[in-house]
């Protein structure tokens, strides 16, 4: 992969920059609609993270002048286009659905953020990685179920072993830890990043918060 | 009756006839003078230098349990832990090299990947000393795998549960209920990634006879691993005053 530069800020949160360079949005930007293209992407998750960002309210407005959302559960688009700025990952690697998916997002993105405590550290998923797929499974669906007991087999995802961390996976450019992140601090990275400047999400949120 | 006491290495203090004396040292480049009974770490408190800490605690005994303590002393070929190592003359300390950070970060890391710490559904979010260290030593992610081991819960106790899925083995509970409860209830059993806090002979801690129910466990656990039942997500707040308290009575009643 790209060269792997170790950045830490001044307050000791460490970004990992595989390659990508903040320069890159403005030029970007400059040679197509002026605006930097955002995606958002919603994997294992409870869908929080995402309302939280829609919590950032009015200054929304103001984001929407500068960014252009180009895939998310938010917008209707199915097929994630590539070339994408930057893009947010909500929820852990917890299907072979996801994994596909998460590879074909690191190749079609510049710059990848784990987005919240499922995407950082599997989280919540997580919590059936200390049984077996089929235990679950039955216990979801069989044991626990009043009416037509079975495991769905056909036409969804099939879950892996473990519900994973994005970066377990694919390389990640920045974390923002968070159940979810609160909407100041994800308004405050995308602000810092639209600025051209590393953003350091530390103390603004935490693990669980 | 005076009982005698012990400095951390476990080597009789001076008394009257012999006194303590004072020697100089250096922390973080600042000149420093101190006891010869004293910790690296009460030391460098004293003088406003932070060093964090997970398994010690004010009123126990040091443990070195966590190793996150550690500091840089010149001359020294490996990194000390500063709760159970005393100040010597001329020692140069240094407690936040680029080395020393480094390696506190990934005994976070591996703290956090060796149990399942699930925050947003913990007792202890948003009170807990882990979660707090994971902030002030700026870890926003761990770089190793995790290992989602297996652990029980036991929740026989009448008031209080344990959840081995949070504990960090710190030994706090087991030092407070020995040193300060003199119940001596709980203890480590195993050793390594198995070790595990356990009540008794590994009795479920509801049949525990020796358990007083005094509750002082889990008001010293860092963790979610020791709360109050009853409590649900981040409701279990830690009262911690009793302990100098405590401390401090006995004393003045030995005199
Ligand atoms: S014990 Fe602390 S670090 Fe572990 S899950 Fe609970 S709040 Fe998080
Ligand atoms: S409640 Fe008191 S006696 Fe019982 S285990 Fe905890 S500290 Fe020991
Ligand atoms: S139960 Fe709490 S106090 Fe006891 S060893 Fe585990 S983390 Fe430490
Ligand atoms: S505080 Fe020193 S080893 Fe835990």
């Amino acid at each position: 992969m790209n060269d792997n530069i170790k950045k830490t800020t001044p307050n000791g949160w460490t970004i990992e920059n595989n390659g990508w360079a903040l320069q890159d949005f403005e030029e970007q930007a400059a040679a197509s609609s002026g605006k930097v293209k955002v995606a958002t992407v919603w994997l294992d998750g409870c869908s929080g993270c995402h309302m939280s960002f829609l919590d950032i309210d009015e200054k929304i407005i103001g984001l929407a002048d500068l960014i252009e959302i180009v895939y998310s559960p938010l917008v209707d688009i199915k097929q994630f286009p590539g070339g994408v700025d930057v893009t947010l990952v909500e929820g852990a690697v917890s299907s072979d659905e996801d994994e596909e998916k998460i590879h074909e997002i690191r190749n079609g993105t510049n710059l990848l953020i784990s987005f919240g405590d499922c995407a950082v550290t599997a989280n919540v998923p997580a919590m059936r990685n200390q049984f077996k797929v089929d235990d679950v499974l039955t216990r979801a669906y069989v044991e626990n179920a009043t009416f037509n007991q079975q495991i769905p087999r056909f036409g969804v995802p099939r879950l892996l072993k473990k519900a994973r961390p994005v970066h377990e996976i694919v390389n990640v450019d920045l974390f923002l830890p968070g159940c979810p992140p609160p909407s100041d601090a994800i308004y405050y990275v995308l602000g810092e990043l639209l600025e051209g400047r590393i953003p350091d999400p530390k103390g603004k949120t935490r693990f669980g918060a | 009756m005076t009982e005698q006491r012990l400095h951390p290495r476990g080597k009789p203090l001076r008394t009257d006839v012999n006194p303590v004396r004072l020697l100089m040292c250096k922390i973080d480049g600042k000149d420093i003078s101190a006891r010869e009974d004293e910790t690296i770490l009460s030391v460098a408190r004293q003088n406003g230098i932070n060093i964090p800490t997970l398994c010690h605690l004010d009123g126990l005994s040091e443990r070195g349990a966590c190793r996150l303590c550690i500091v840089e002393v010149k001359g020294a070929p490996r990194l000390l832990p500063s709760c159970v190592t005393l100040v010597r003359q001329d020692m140069e300390v240094t407690t936040n090299s680029e080395r020393v950070t480094a390696y506190r970060r990934k005994i976070l890391e591996l703290l956090f990947t060796e149990r399942n710490h699930v925050c947003s559904v913990c007792v202890s979010n948003g009170q807990c000393e882990l979660q707090a260290l994971s902030v002030e030593l700026g870890m926003s992610h761990v770089h190793f795998d995790y290992i989602y081991p297996r652990h029980s819960i036991d929740a026989t106790h009448s008031r209080f549960s344990v959840d081995h899925n949070r504990c960090v083995l710190c030994a706090r509970c087991i030092r407070v209920c020995d040193e300060v409860e003199g119940a001596h209830v709980m203890d480590v059993m195993g050793r390594g990634i198995t070790a595990k806090v356990i009540t008794d002979l590994s009795q479920p801690w509801g049949d525990s006879e020796t358990c007083t129910g005094c509750g002082k466990c889990v008001h010293v656990c860092p963790t979610g691993a020791l709360s109050e039942k009853g409590k649900s997500v981040a409701e279990m707040t830690k009262r911690r005053q009793f302990l100098p308290y405590l401390q401090l009575m006995r004393k003045e009643g030995q005199k």
